[in-house]
């Protein structure tokens, strides 16, 4: 089942006279349950079409189907709420709220998609137990490691059972050992939730762990293969 | 949870949250004392003005008020009395006539204001009774004497005992001439009245005018300032089937210039307000404008999730509403325990001497705590200050997602 459909996706920035073409006619199909690196060196486009895909930043050209709704005939009240109920992100720099505990954390999606607190705090036990952030549920970011952190922002992707999670780079700010917990982990979430999950990166452990590679290089796709 | 995520923003930078709290502590506090003082002020004019002359109501000939006419006169007093002595909301009453005329002593002349008094009626009303500096209060039976300004004395320079010669125009253009004595010389604080002022006994004005028993005025206090409105519809209303020549005026008509000193008073402390909240309301901007601008990346993650623009706006708002209220509450009531002290103890502003002798104030002041003072400063510094913060809750609602997220 495809979940998302990139035909011809085209984004060129802009900076006064200057410009720089970051996605050249893309053409890419994601079907549930994909596990998949979107690899490439950086200023490929990688991040760009992540972004596209998940309703961040809009086409110049081309068009995005998200199960089947195109975004770029999205308005943004609709696009933030289709990201609130089917997209899941996980970056770079975890991202975190400060100022809320990892349950906290983890239960901000819950909230914003409107579940009644106990449910909501339930799930985000349960999940963070999954992560395997048992007992530290009441602990701010600051006083989490950068894996674990990285940790509550995967259950965060994924605590609102979206259809496909976005992870962008996600183990570039983690030692290896943490970053091959991490991707066990998200490889855990993808066999045993069936959570579709995309990665921009240009580590190669992520790459052996993905099932699918697909490599873009000056905005377009130059090789997308199973493994 | 929004709620929790507002209060935990506030104190997340405490330095700045605490000085930006600090700047509405102090302007609300400064709001509700000022605000205070200046209606226990403004009380304390209206009350000395009320009590030194004009009393809160006034009934007198139509037109009197704008022409001070001898022959506009209240025909039948104790019509009047009648009606006053059952009417609910009438504290006391008194009347009096007057005229200009010239008074001489051996050798100077003034021409003065000569007010003709009941004795015993008029300390009930006014609070001319305990100004007599030498001398004594006029008493029942008296007839040709007088009360002198102190300053009309010096210049006449004429004592207790002294004489004065009166020489008037009596109601039906006859001369009134008569010698007085001085029994009694009364000092107000206000130099005009102390200066252009005598009274004689109703009586015997009457009689030296000429009056025919009429009088020129009947002066009314009430038992509060806040009843005056309802005795002076009640006085109208019983006057309107008996006399139609008659007006009944109330304390802003017969002290306009009063009226318009406080109005002025009140616009250019409403002005001095204005700039301070103006200068409240521009930290409070800039405390948000400053979490905008560093919570930009985090807004960004939010919207990433799913957040509306409306809601991430409606978060700031919370925050600004709570920074606002935390200062409101605590300024307020700081502000009213120290209006309070003062409102006990009074104040004295050194210096400011003169100027209240001037307007028949006391030389200590007392602010007046009231709902009305507490409420309204309290009201623009809260409005104010969430007024502020909307900008850059607007600069919020604005932002894009992918560029928020970009944000350094």
């Amino acid at each position: 089942m495809t979940i998302v459909e990139c035909r011809n996706v085209k984004k060129i920035y802009r900076q006064g006279e200057v410009s720089v073409t970051a996605l050249d006619g893309v053409d890419l199909s994601i079907v549930k349950g994909d596990f998949m690196a979107l690899a490439g060196p950086s200023g490929s486009g990688k991040t760009t079409l992540l972004n596209m895909i998940g309703g961040l930043d809009s086409p110049d050209g081309g068009s995005i189907l998200l199960n089947g709704q195109a975004l770029e005939k999205m308005k943004p009240s609709q696009l933030a709420d289709m990201r609130l109920h089917q997209v899941g992100f996980v970056f770079q720099s975890y991202n975190l709220i400060p100022v809320l505990s990892a349950v906290e954390n983890v239960e901000f999606v819950m909230l914003l998609q409107g579940m009644p607190l106990q449910e909501r705090r339930r799930k985000a036990l349960a999940i963070l137990d999954d992560v395997g952030l048992a007992g530290k549920y009441g602990r701010r970011p600051a006083e989490l490691s950068g894996g674990q952190q990285q940790r509550v922002a995967v259950a965060r992707a994924i605590v609102g059972a979206p259809a496909i999670v976005l992870a962008d780079e996600p183990t570039a700010n983690l030692d290896s050992a943490s970053g091959k917990d991490l991707l066990k982990l998200m490889q855990e979430m993808n066999e045993s939730k069936k959570v579709t999950f995309i990665f921009s990166t240009h580590d190669k452990m992520v790459m052996e762990y993905a099932r699918r590679l697909t490599l873009i290089r000056d905005g377009r796709i130059v090789e997308d293969r199973r493994k | 949870m929004n709620f929790i995520m507002a209060w935990r923003n506030i104190w997340r930078h405490p330095r700045r949250s605490i000085l930006t709290i600090a700047a509405i502590v102090f302007a609300t506090m400064l709001l509700v004392f000022m605000l205070s003082w200046q209606f226990g002020a403004y009380d304390t004019m209206i009350d000395a003005t009320v009590k030194i002359h004009t009393g809160h109501i006034q009934i007198q000939a139509q037109g009197y008020q704008d022409q001070r006419d001898m022959r506009k006169v209240v025909p039948d007093p104790n019509e009047i009395e009648r009606i006053l002595t059952s009417l609910r909301g009438v504290k006391s009453y008194t009347f009096r006539a007057e005229d200009f005329s010239l008074v001489s002593s051996e050798n100077r002349t003034y021409g003065v204001l000569v007010i003709g008094i009941d004795p015993q009626k008029e300390p009930s009303v006014s609070t001319l009774e305990d100004m007599i500096r030498r001398g004594r209060f006029l008493e029942a039976g008296d007839r040709r004497s007088a009360l002198a300004g102190e300053i009309l004395a010096d210049n006449l320079n004429s004592p207790v005992g002294g004489d004065l010669v009166l020489l008037g125009q009596g109601r039906d253009g006859s001369i009134a001439a008569t010698v007085l004595t001085i029994k009694g010389i009364f000092n107000t604080g206000q130099d005009e009245f102390d200066r252009t002022m005598i009274h004689i006994p109703l009586e015997y004005f009457q009689e030296l005018y000429n009056m025919r028993g009429a009088v020129h005025m009947a002066v009314v206090l009430c038992d509060s300032l806040t009843a005056v409105p309802a005795v002076k519809e009640r006085i109208a209303g019983a006057l309107s089937g008996i006399d139609s020549s008659l007006a009944v005026l109330d304390w802003k008509e017969l002290n306009p210039g009063l009226v318009q000193a406080i109005q002025m008073d009140l616009v250019s402390g409403f002005i001095f307000y204005l700039i301070l909240i103006i200068v409240v309301a521009f930290s409070i901007m800039n405390t948000f404008l400053m979490a905008v601008f560093e919570r930009t990346r985090e807004f960004g993650v939010m919207m990433s999730m799913g957040m509306g623009p409306g809601r991430l706006m409606g978060l700031l708002l919370m925050e600004s509403l709570g920074i606002t209220l935390i200062g409101v509450v605590i300024g307020t009531i700081a502000g009213a325990a120290v209006t309070w002290y003062f409102q006990i103890h009074g104040m004295v502003i050194p210096g400011a001497e003169e100027v209240a002798r001037q307007f028949g104030l006391p030389e200590r002041m007392f602010p007046q705590l009231s709902f009305l003072s507490i409420a309204v400063g309290a009201g623009i510094v809260l409005i104010l200050t969430v007024l502020s913060a909307l900008y850059p809750a607007f600069k919020v609602k604005g932002l894009k997602p992918v560029e928020a997220l970009s944000a350094v």
